[in-house]
């Protein structure tokens, strides 16, 4: 079994590690950011490329090469998002590190801003977080007394400033762009790209960095180790650590952090989490937040991939599947926001998949017509199936209005909301067949209905 | 004429056929050049572009190239270039011309799309259709049936909304249909200047609604109406008054102000229902004020004149056909040689202007005009109330703009120099003359509607409406307009060109036509130099820009507004 190389999460549980600026100082807190801005802010951008950093916020998009595509010729100021509306359903690294470590995040974005000449950011923090907004308040106010945020970071002479937002409880406000409406104090429906692409067009019609929370404080341990030395961490093409989510049915839930692509879902799953619950096996798994394509025990996958430069043969189950954006991508699902959903054998997968299309029928911004109508819709249909009025059409219904959302919204909501529907249907069709309206309207003793 | 800078040309193909436009075009505008419809609800070619409804999804590709010598691949079963496709369709609203570009909206994939936006547009509308008053106009009506499946699969419950908000005086809202496009949002804030609309609530329950202490009560609320592409903004004054597929539509002139916002008059067995704009880039757009749209009521006013009238109100009626009312205003003009006057009005027509002129010569007659000035919105309703002061001048009835009231007639009247008026639908008195001054001359009036001058008058001749007879306006940028008859006039009414025609030749001058529209104009373009070569006939629908450089120097009331630069 792999260990955990705890990076981000290194002294996150950590007994008497406390979330104060001492306590930070103590451990070495700030010293990154005090070397970093002795150097040339393009050096550390070129570490930071170096590195092969993905995003952790579920695109997995390549950090440095965000960093490269921001407009640096207008002569606008540059602004950066800091991402911390984490409500991807099975999602919560974000929350562990902006409770426990706040000034991780605070180092890793300052270091961000100097690397990329922003003199302002943000904190975007969603509205259930308060206790994490007072946190980060407390913590800017500490790190600004100290001279880390402010007009004269580190004596370095340079000078940002960092405002915690905090967001009224819309899971669209974690899209970049729905993200960049509402810090404009509009509602936050996304915009459409072309034209407002953030790296040209974001904040104010400025070019804009919206990293995610954990992708920031990967960033304060790139300019401490270099790119070089970070990008030997994890695989290739997936660097790094990253800290998996688990919840669900397995015995030992949590947060786990791990060298990217050496652990397999299998390992995490029974020897890290310990299996699932006495007397059940595993059903299924959603591996990077509820957005992302369920996996099914029992699937296998085969094909070729690329190592390096050379194809390779895999042959997986899916215990086999190496945790990493591309071997997830492979199998068809996504590495996304971390979030690891167990299921085992108990669950309905109809009330599953009715469960997830509640929260995106609620979480719909509206703005345009595929995801606004059909996730309401698909909605509709799984819960008159759980209530027992299932008809024998209703899976390829289902799959049908799924694939008439995907590629076709303004934003990746689209695909969000249509993904667990298509790869739910796919997977478990004798689920969505005629056989699912006998068992409605059963629920064994003490368990409560999802929807 | 407002000339538009030239942007380069570049090459799109669309469905196979090549097109130039400018570089920056949307597709959809592009499409439009080739006869190619792409369906569409938000966008709007006046409004800024969200892309929110998705209709308009199309493929799009570029031209395959050889990575190495850039030279294009060709296909050697068309003998065309080949397409690299993309997988993603694109909104057309959104994705401008490019060079190379190629679009695609008859395949499978477009079909399938405007299929699934067609069917999640329609399953929580309501079928409303027979009793909405957009059926026959409405879009997606017209499109459900051009790209939908024909059928339902939807058996959940649909949504439930309010079904008559009233977000203003003006326009009611039925939440159940509204497509959530957000035109009336973007038009309130970009055109109208007035943010009052926007949406509340979350998706599929989103709801459209005025923020919270405010209404819309601008004075372009209509537009809304108008833009809407379904039967969620009703204008509460057509609202299940008549269906439209009824209704004739007559191009005219919004004669409330100078701006001339070119309009559709939408008539029905000689009752005119609603107005609503006629788009014109070079006026209006496709906007108009809500104060134009109300101009018809005075129609059928209770104040309507519709009788010949020969001697003072209540006094003894000296006969009452059109013969015996010129036969009187001979007369009137007979007994006051030299002593007549001429108040001529900008709510006339062109011609009419042009006759009053020609009537003052013949009687040796000044001419004054009245003016009516108001506060200019700085959008369709500029700050000279009448619609048409440079058409007086460019005809030569005056050469001067009206002052603010009749002063000088005042003081020629009460010095005896004037004793006699023809008044052309003014009313004099709300012009600053007194009733006392009223009483001491004879009045020839020509109007449409009862006034203290018209109660005064000794010979009262009915004229008709600007709804109800053909002519041209000279609007604020000197663009000649026309205006077309939508209805009848009512009983007893009498043309005003025909009657002021006949008004010359009782002065005694030999006329060789009959005071109708082609007949004045071959006069017109004879006597004025500004519209020499013109006819009623080859004026464009869409106006003519005249030569304004003789009349730079009069000082205009007009400020900036939509499409207009007051020449400084």
């Amino acid at each position: 079994m792999p260990e955990q190389r705890r990076i981000i999460f290194q002294h996150i549980g950590e007994p008497g590690y406390s979330n104060d600026l001492a306590c930070y100082l103590r451990n070495g807190g700030y010293e990154t950011l005090r070397q970093a801005v002795k150097r040339k802010p393009g050096e550390l951008v070129e570490e930071v490329k170096l590195s092969g950093l993905r995003g952790r916020g579920g695109a997995g998009f390549s950090c440095g090469l965000k960093w490269s595509l921001v407009d640096r010729k207008s002569g606008k100021p540059i602004y950066l998002i800091a991402n911390a509306d984490e409500s991807e359903p099975g999602t919560f690294k974000d929350r562990c590190i902006i409770h426990q470590d706040p000034h991780q995040i605070l180092e890793g974005m300052m270091i961000t801003c100097f690397a990329n000449n922003v003199k302002q950011a943000y904190i975007y923090i969603r509205g259930e977080f308060p206790d994490g907004a007072r946190i980060l308040e407390k913590a800017i106010a500490e790190a600004r007394a100290a001279n880390f945020i402010g007009p004269d970071i580190a004596g370095s002479g340079y000078g940002c400033e960092v405002y915690v937002h905090r967001g009224a409880g819309a899971y669209i406000c974690g899209e970049e762009t729905g993200m960049i409406e509402s810090l404009e104090g509009k509602r936050p429906y996304p915009r459409i790209k072309p034209p407002y692409y953030p790296a040209v067009l974001g904040l104010y019609q400025c070019p804009t960095i919206v990293n995610n929370v954990e992708t920031l404080c990967h960033v304060k341990h790139i300019a401490a180790m270099g790119g070089g030395a970070y990008s030997r961490i994890g695989t290739p093409g997936n660097t790094g650590t990253r800290v998996y989510c688990v919840s669900g049915h397995v015995q030992r839930p949590g947060c786990y952090e791990f060298e990217v692509g050496k652990i397999t879902v299998g390992q995490l799953l029974s020897d890290v989490c310990g299996g699932p619950p006495p007397g059940r096996k595993f059903k299924a798994v959603i591996p990077g937040g509820s957005s992302a394509k369920i996996l099914k025990f029992g699937e296998r996958f085969k094909g070729k991939r690329k190592v390096g430069v050379a194809l390779e043969e895999y042959d997986w189950a899916l215990e086999d599947v190496p945790l990493d954006f591309d071997s997830l991508a492979l199998v068809g699902s996504m590495g996304g926001s971390g979030g690891v959903i167990v299921m085992d054998d108990s669950v309905d997968m109809v009330e599953a998949l009715g469960n997830i299309n509640a929260f995106y029928a609620h979480e719909s911004c509206g703005q345009c017509t595929p995801c606004r109508e059909g996730s309401i819709w698909m909605k509709r249909i799984t819960e008159r199936m759980v209530r027992g009025g299932a008809r024998p059409e209703d899976g390829a219904l289902l799959k049908n209005i799924a694939d008439q959302i995907a590629g076709r919204t303004i934003c990746a909501f689209g695909e969000a909301c249509a993904w667990p529907t298509q790869s739910f249907v796919q997977k478990f069709g004798d689920e969505f067949g005629a056989g699912a309206s006998a068992k409605a309207g059963v629920l064994p003793a003490g368990k409560i209905r999802l929807i | 004429m407002i000339q538009t800078p030239k942007a380069e040309l570049i090459t799109v193909t669309i469905d196979g056929r090549e097109v130039a436009v400018p570089k920056g075009t949307n597709m959809i505008e592009t499409a439009l050049k080739v006869g190619v419809d792409v369906p569409h609800y938000c966008y709007h070619p006046k409004l800024s572009v969200v892309g929110n409804c998705r209709m308009c999804l199309v493929e799009m590709g570029q031209g395959a190239v050889d990575p190495a010598t850039k030279a294009p691949i060709m296909d050697p079963a068309t003998g065309k270039q080949r397409v690299n496709w993309s997988p993603r369709p694109a909104i057309a609203c959104a994705t401008s011309a490019s060079p190379g570009l190629y679009i695609r909206t008859t395949s499978a994939l477009v079909k399938d799309c405007r299929e699934g936006v067609m069917e999640f547009l329609l399953i929580n509308h309501p079928l409303d259709c027979p009793i909405c008053d957009q059926a026959g106009e409405c879009k997606l009506q017209e499109q459900a049936t051009d790209y939908g499946r024909g059928y339902s699969r939807y058996i959940e419950p649909k949504n439930v909304k309010p079904k008559h908000t009233s977000l203003g005086s003006r326009v009611m809202l039925d939440d159940e249909r509204c497509i959530l496009c957000s035109r009336c949002i973007r038009f309130c804030k970009e055109v109208a200047r007035d943010d009052v609309l926007g949406f509340i609530d979350r998706g599929s329950h989103s709801t459209l609604t005025c923020y919270p202490g405010k209404k819309l009560e601008n004075n372009y609320s209509l537009n809304t109406v108008d833009i809407c592409p379904v039967g969620a903004l009703t204008s509460t004054d057509f609202r299940f008054k008549m269906r439209v597929w009824f209704l004739k539509q007559t191009d005219s002139i919004d004669a409330e102000s100078s701006a001339g916002a070119n309009t559709i008059v939408w008539s029905r067995e000689g009752v005119i229902y609603r107005i609503t704009p006629r788009q014109n880039d070079a006026v209006n757009d496709t906007w108009m004020a809500d104060s134009g749209r109300v101009l018809y009521k005075a129609v059928r006013a209770e104040n309507r004149l519709t009788e010949i009238r020969i001697g003072r109100a209540g006094g003894k009626a000296g006969g009452s056909g059109v013969d015996a009312a010129i036969h009187a205003a001979a007369e009137v003009f007979k007994r006051n040689p030299g002593a007549v006057a001429i108040v001529g009005s900008g709510r006339s027509s062109v011609e009419e202007q042009f006759l009053a002129r020609k009537l003052g010569e013949a009687l040796n007659a000044p001419a004054w005009l009245v003016s009516r000035l108001g506060k200019g919105d700085g959008i369709l309703v500029s700050a000279d109330r009448n619609p048409n002061v440079r058409g007086a001048i460019v005809t030569g009835l005056v050469s001067s703009l009206p002052g603010q009231n009749l002063a000088e007639l005042a003081a020629a009247i009460d010095a005896g120099r004037v004793k006699a008026v023809v008044c052309l639908g003014e009313d004099l008195t709300e012009a600053g003359l007194t009733d006392a001054q009223l009483a001491k001359i004879s009045i020839v009036y020509l109007g449409t509607h009862r006034n203290a001058t018209s109660d005064a008058a000794d010979v009262l001749l009915p004229t008709l409406s600007v709804f109800e007879k053909g002519g041209t306006f000279v609007n604020q940028q000197f663009r000649i307009q026309k205006f077309s008859p939508a209805v009848p006039g009512p009983a007893g009414a009498t043309n005003d060109l025909a009657v002021m025609n006949r008004l010359i030749e009782a002065v005694g001058i030999r006329r060789s036509q009959t005071g109708d529209l082609a007949g004045v104009w071959s006069e017109i373009s004879a006597a004025v130099r500004a519209l020499a070569g013109v006819s009623y006939a080859n004026i464009p629908d869409m106006g003519l820009s005249l030569d304004a450089a003789l009349w730079a120097a009069l000082p205009f009331v007009e400020g900036e507004s939509l499409h207009h630069k007051p020449v400084k």
